[in-house]
């Protein structure tokens, strides 16, 4: 059993939690390689999806796993904007959990919308990302696929690369792999590291072959055009050459690096082709266990404990 | 129409006093202060054990009147005013209509005086509407009554209307009070720049935000010799920017609040909305800077930047949420914890920075119990024991990031022009 109710970030999660999850999300994993892929585990369990935030990627991982445990999943999606016109969050919500839902994923563009939440309902909630606070499915099925691929998270070297200040993937990435052990180094643009962003434990760079030199994973990040015209950074030709992860750049790092990134990626832009589609690269089998993760997740905050070889 | 406040420790740095004494009030106003003073047929006020001070002064307060009622209104501030320990609020500009000519102006005079509870002086817009474009017509509103100018909540951006504003207003030796903030730098941020928000990843507004314009306004203030008075201070450099400035002998005052001098961005963490002020909640290190200016002097007043707000602006998403704190009922309590019982302040000095220098930088005649000085008195418990409670509080807004602190003192009784206007329950 989890001892959080809720699932809101990696840094109030406890390490026991967190293991607990990654193994739950290995017997999961296995469901998806079969034919069938459908167990009656939350049968009758209603789940909302309440997205804030266009998402394609998560809102669909999500649907998939509660489908796949057999939930009853129900996407509700709203701009925030719309809301502050009209019903607030909390109303939705509340409404929603009177319709006899039993647990609420949130995606929402502003931090500590999901605790907001969770203060207000009875049943659980889960982060499906809030603004550039957290976002820790992401981290979680990034760790389990460092986990799998290198069958271990202490000692190993983890560089997060790109646009540090907005990015919720980073901040869930940091908090779940320093818990484990894990030695985080992020780099990027100055202009977008957050300031006192060292006091979350990571050592900071604005040189990516510093950054990555010896790395076991090289986690890239995800540019948001727009940052470009907030006067973030110059031009995004810039960008890419200087801080674009490229095999130039990879030459610094272990020769076994894992190449991850959440997705969606710019190509030749953050990243090129040609380390996107290396034998290194991860980024597929991320989304896969996304989905496991997930399932874990959706599972073990409905109540569920340790399971069986069957999945229930 | 005779009173006598006896026994009291008398605090009135306007003087110079500190000491047991009685305080004689005949008709409105102070007739004398001295020992065991005896009078006939005179209404006896027991303060043994009390402190007896000039009416406080809240040089920068919220009344949301006109246009705002739900958040707070003229009646329901001066209650909570009186129950602050205050006798005298100065209210910000930016109501609906804004206070930017003399009628609405005279408004808060004439509900001020329907209200009949305490003093309210007008503060009036720089500019036009608040928009930082034209100025006001601050002759018209001196000769209604403001007392001083100032565009709260946004900043003059435009430096050159800003001199203009200085040297417009030195006409009248009032102040031009600044909200310092450059808005390029702080932008669309809810909390300040530091460690808080690169764990939250809640947009930050830098220190620098506030000291770029501090900097600025000085030395525009120094250019033209005109008086300048900067709102909450709430960073070290600040502080240090306008010791400089008073060192030169530029005409610089200014005036810190309550949650400036006792939160740091830390109480964020939690994600409470009743934490988001601007300027931010700032360091431990520049709430150390705000109590070392407070101590040398660097900072003249305590102001609360009382600014009360619906429930429904607070319960909502952080990002969503209102700036602001209300803060005239708990900053009492708060002051005699966190700056005279710790030794930042002597009970002099904070009773100064509550009375007699916000009165000077306001201009207005208030402040001292010298006799003949209207009989605006507060007497303070520095022994109570203080829980605060944010559904007592006579504001409308409950937006206090203090509620249920455990705090040392408290007022115990507000009399403006001889009038008891609030005494402390069960008294």
């Amino acid at each position: 059993m989890l001892k959080t109710k809720n699932l809101l970030g990696l840094r109030e999660l406890e390490k026991d939690d967190i293991n607990l999850i990654l193994d739950t999300a290995e017997s999961f994993k296995e469901i998806l390689k079969r034919d069938i892929k459908k167990v009656p585990t939350l049968r009758g369990k209603p789940i909302v999806n309440l997205f804030f935030e266009p998402s394609t990627r998560t809102r669909t991982s999500f649907e998939l796993a509660g489908k796949y445990l057999s939930a009853d999943v129900v996407n509700f999606s709203k701009s925030a904007s719309s809301v502050a016109k009209g019903e607030t969050l909390k109303d939705t919500a509340i409404t929603i959990q009177s319709m006899g839902v039993e647990l609420v994923v949130i995606r929402h563009p502003m931090p500590g919308a999901p605790h907001y939440l969770a203060q207000n309902l009875a049943i659980p909630v889960i982060n499906a990302g809030d603004g550039a606070h957290e976002h820790p499915t992401q981290a979680l099925l990034d760790i389990f696929t460092i986990r799998e691929k290198k069958g271990r998270i202490k000692g190993l070297k983890v560089a997060i690369i790109g646009d540090i200040l907005h990015s919720r993937v980073a901040r869930s990435n940091i908090w779940g792999l320093t818990k484990l052990g894990a030695e985080v180094v992020v780099a990027g643009p100055s202009t977008l590291l957050p300031p006192k962003i060292e006091t979350l434990g990571v050592k900071a760079y604005t040189d990516i072959e510093k950054a990555v030199k010896d790395a076991d994973v090289v986690n890239v990040l995800r540019i948001q055009l727009e940052r470009q015209k907030k006067g973030l950074f110059p031009s995004l030709r810039e960008y890419a050459m200087y801080f674009g992860i490229n095999s130039r750049r990879l030459n610094q790092a272990k020769p076994d690096v894992l190449i991850m990134h959440p997705g969606p990626m710019n190509r030749g832009i953050e990243i090129s082709s040609e380390v996107a589609e290396s034998p290194n690269s991860t980024i597929n089998e991320q989304v896969t266990n996304g989905v496991a993760v997930r399932m874990a997740v959706l599972y073990l905050l409905s109540g569920g404990g340790k399971i069986d070889e069957k999945g229930y | 129409m005779k009173k006598v406040i006896k026994g009291g420790k008398v605090v009135d740095p306007s003087r110079g006093i500190c000491g047991i004494m009685d305080v004689y009030i005949c008709n409105g106003i102070v007739k004398a202060v001295d020992k065991n003073i005896e009078v006939e047929d005179a209404e006896i006020i027991n303060a043994y054990g009390k402190i007896v001070t000039p009416g406080l002064i809240d040089m920068h307060v919220h009344l949301r009147e006109p246009g705002f009622e739900a958040k707070e209104d003229i009646e329901s501030g001066s209650r909570a005013a009186a129950a602050g320990g205050y006798t005298s609020v100065a209210c910000m500009p930016n109501t609906n209509p804004v206070i930017d000519n003399k009628t609405v102006v005279r408004f808060i005079k004439d509900r001020a005086r329907e209200v009949h509870k305490v003093n309210i002086y007008a503060i009036g817009a720089i500019t036009k509407g608040l928009k930082g474009e034209e100025l006001a017509e601050m002759a018209d509103m001196r000769a209604a009554g403001a007392v001083a100018f100032s565009d709260d909540g946004k900043p003059v951006m435009n430096s050159g209307l800003m001199r203009r504003a200085l040297e417009y207003a030195a006409m009248f030796d009032v102040p031009i009070i600044s909200h310092s903030e450059d808005t390029n730098l702080s932008a669309d941020g809810v909390i300040n720049e530091g460690r808080v928000s690169a764990v939250l990843g809640l947009k930050g507004i830098p220190a620098a935000a506030e000291e770029v314009m501090v900097a600025r306004d000085v030395i525009l203030s120094e250019m033209t010799g005109s008086r300048l008075h900067i709102a909450h201070v709430s960073t070290k450099r600040s502080v240090e920017i306008i010791r400089r400035a008073k060192e030169r002998g530029v005409k610089v005052t200014a005036e810190a609040a309550p949650h400036h001098f006792t939160l740091t961005e830390d109480s964020v963490m939690s994600f409470d909305t009743n934490t988001k002020v601007n300027p931010p909640l700032r360091s431990a290190e520049d709430v150390e800077a705000v109590k070392q200016g407070l101590k040398d002097g660097t900072i003249d007043a305590i102001a609360t930047d009382h600014a009360p707000h619906t429930y429904e602006d607070k319960d909502t998403e952080y990002d969503n949420a209102a700036f602001g704190i209300s803060g005239i009922e708990t900053a009492v309590p708060l002051v005699i914890t966190y700056l005279i019982n710790t030794g930042v302040l002597t009970l002099s000095q904070a009773v100064e920075k509550l009375t007699i220098n916000p009165a000077k930088i306001l201009g207005i005649n208030k402040g001292s119990l010298k006799p003949g000085s209207d009989a605006d008195i507060t007497i303070i418990d520095l022994d109570a024991k203080t829980v605060v409670d944010v559904n007592k509080f006579e504001s409308r807004g409950k937006n206090s990031p203090f509620n249920r602190w455990k705090l040392k003192g408290s007022p115990f009784m507000t009399i403006v022009g001889g009038r008891v206007v609030w005494q402390k329950e069960g008294c």
